[in-house]
């Protein structure tokens, strides 16, 4: 995770809001370098967690914990982390006979299927069991993306009833949170995925955007951060707010800084 | 905020709730991801049920719980919660969903036996018009919202139904937004500008003009409205606020002005190409003497002067 970011948003690992809707979305630039920071964050809060990871391999996301100081391996063994390895099992649904439905069964379906496998597979991974359990504090999910669900052919209002169902379980029946990345196709007209994200927009508590600069690629700015928290939970602040920071990804870390306060050209 | 002002802010406040829910009929409270709608919608609702009526309650997209939080016990008690958040497609198949989901929930209202003046919330209509084909919504909200114009038949008075629709903007596309748009009867569009929300109202009465307002206004954390002041409050088509206008000719180095003179001579002058009676004279009556032009050619040294006309070979 990074301090950082932590900063920014007000919250530690020890005291992080519970029942809530993180959204993650990238336009122009890659934002896989928040769902990093959630994966480690959540760790090392100590809850458990289940990554539906539909985008890169388990040793990627390894390689890249171990450098913000999480072991996935490790967490993964002891029962803190449910890992579906998405590039791995999606083979399995074809080659390997399932006696109940495979978590990414849709594959196999030829018209639009819906995500009710894939939500009974994150139930039953976050599951509360009996007493003698580790002590996990509280459930979270994670998905890196759900816009590429869309690519492999299901509709946005599938994919929408699918996290509304992990909305009712995760966050609302176990108090646990959902942080999910959502990539804006910006300039390129794609109706399906407008309506993923604005759908899920109207959903969230807190929405990360990272952008691109405007005017192009640049060394040592990469991009820009926009936080916007929705619903506040106590009414007196009723406008949301919003903040706008850029940003510097590091090896180990990213830093953050206001606009046009990069270090590079103070 | 002296005596009277307080009472001016509080008959303001009473109408911007009251013109809301005034027609009857289906009121559509859109709002997008910067301007949130619930939190009126909520108002609304404690405004109907502080009035008495029966307010019914479709939840689809939060928890009964979120949707009650802020309201004390004496509204609470008197909204009904029909809970579609849990299990709104029935995949849980323990037989708690209801049957008939929304649709059938929104159905059966349309059937209601009981006819006092009612209020439906719909959180949200967004997302029964994902999940409803939008023709089977539109005659449902017409039917649900349409009750009160056919009494039956024993002639005893059936109450108004308000049926408020929360519709997020950005979801859908213009087909849709366009019918749902011409079922209602008043339109609400929340917006609004540093910071402070504004409602743009669109109420059709029957029989009269449209009218278009819109209102600043702030929602404190018991859901009852506080109003602002903003620019504009008038009912009438929305115009831009009154610029004073810069007069680009002040400081300019040439002359753009007309001497009197000038502009005599201006006026006098017939154009070229306008068909006056004078033209139309001189073209009817043929001048002989008159040569119209006059051609002045200088032939080059290079320049071939052949007196044959070259197409007296062509054989027409």
């Amino acid at each position: 995770m990074f301090p950082e970011l932590n900063n920014l948003l007000n919250t530690t690992p020890d005291r992080a809001e519970q029942g809530k809707l993180t959204l993650l979305c990238d336009a122009k630039t890659d934002g896989s370098f928040l769902v990093h920071h959630f994966l480690s964050f959540y760790l090392k809060a100590n809850c458990k967690v289940c990554f539906v990871a539909l985008i890169q391999s388990f040793s990627h996301y390894n390689i890249v914990g171990q450098k913000l100081g999480v072991n996935l391996t490790m967490a993964r063994e002891r029962g803190q982390l449910v890992f579906l390895e998405g590039l791995k099992s999606a083979v399995d649904v074809f080659f390997q006979p399932q006696e109940k439905p495979h978590p990414l069964q849709f594959l196999r379906e030829a018209n639009a299927g819906n995500l009710k496998p894939l939500f009974e597979f994150v139930r039953e991974a976050l599951k509360p069991v009996g007493s003698g359990e580790a002590g996990w504090t509280y459930p979270v999910l994670l998905v890196d993306d759900l816009s590429v669900l869309l690519s492999l052919g299901l509709g946005a209002v599938a994919v929408l009833d699918f996290i509304h169902y992990c909305r009712a379980t995760v966050c609302w029946e176990l108090k646990g949170n959902v942080v999910v990345l959502v990539h804006d196709s910006g300039d390129v007209e794609d109706e399906e995925n407008d309506i993923l994200l604005n759908g899920l927009s109207h959903q969230s508590h807190l929405i990360l955007r990272a952008e691109g600069l405007a005017t192009g690629f640049c060394r040592d700015v990469h991009g820009q951060l926009r936080i916007l928290w929705r619903r506040p939970s106590q009414s007196t602040s009723q406008r949301d707010q919003s903040l706008t920071y850029q940003y510097k990804i590091q090896d180990r870390s990213v830093s953050f800084f206001a606009k046009g306060m990069s270090p590079a050209v103070l | 905020m002296t005596l009277s002002e307080g009472a001016r802010a509080g008959t303001r406040e009473l109408e911007m709730l009251d013109s809301l829910l005034a027609l009857g009929g289906l009121v559509l409270l859109r709002d997008s991801v910067e301007w949130e709608g619930r939190s009126l919608l909520k108002a609304l609702v404690k405004k109907s049920a502080l009035c008495g009526e029966q307010v019914h309650i479709l939840g689809c997209e939060v928890s009964e719980e979120e949707f009650r939080e802020g309201f004390d016990s004496d509204i609470n008690n008197r909204l009904v919660y029909h809970d579609f958040f849990r299990d709104p497609l029935n995949w849980s198949k323990t037989g708690e969903a209801l049957p008939g989901g929304p649709l059938g929930a929104l159905r059966a209202m349309c059937n209601r036996t009981d006819l006092g003046p009612v209020t439906i919330a719909l959180d949200s209509l967004s997302w029964l018009l994902l999940h409803l084909p939008c023709t089977i919504l539109c005659q449902t909200l017409h039917t649900v919202s349409h009750q009160d114009s056919c009494p039956p038949g024993d002639g005893s008075p059936v109450g108004k139904v308000h049926v408020l629709g929360l519709l997020h903007e950005e979801l859908h596309g213009r087909g849709p937004m366009g019918a749902l748009s011409s079922l209602a009867q008043t339109e609400v569009t929340l917006g609004g500008t540093m910071g402070q929300a504004s409602a743009r109202i669109l109420c059709r009465r029957p029989r009269q003009r449209p009218t278009d307002q819109t209102q600043w206004f702030s929602i404190l954390p018991d859901f009852s409205l506080d109003l602002q002041e903003g620019p504009s409050i008038e009912s009438q088509p929305h115009s831009d606020p009154h610029i004073p206008p810069v007069d680009p000719t002040a400081h300019l180095t040439f002359n753009l002005h007309l001497s009197k003179k000038e502009r005599e001579a201006r006026d006098n002058l017939t154009l070229p190409f306008q068909f006056s009676s004078e033209k139309q004279e001189a073209l009817l009556r043929p001048r002989p003497s008159q040569a119209t032009s006059h051609i002045f050619y200088e032939p080059d040294a290079y320049d071939d002067l052949d007196q044959e006309d070259p197409d007296d070979d062509l054989d027409i």
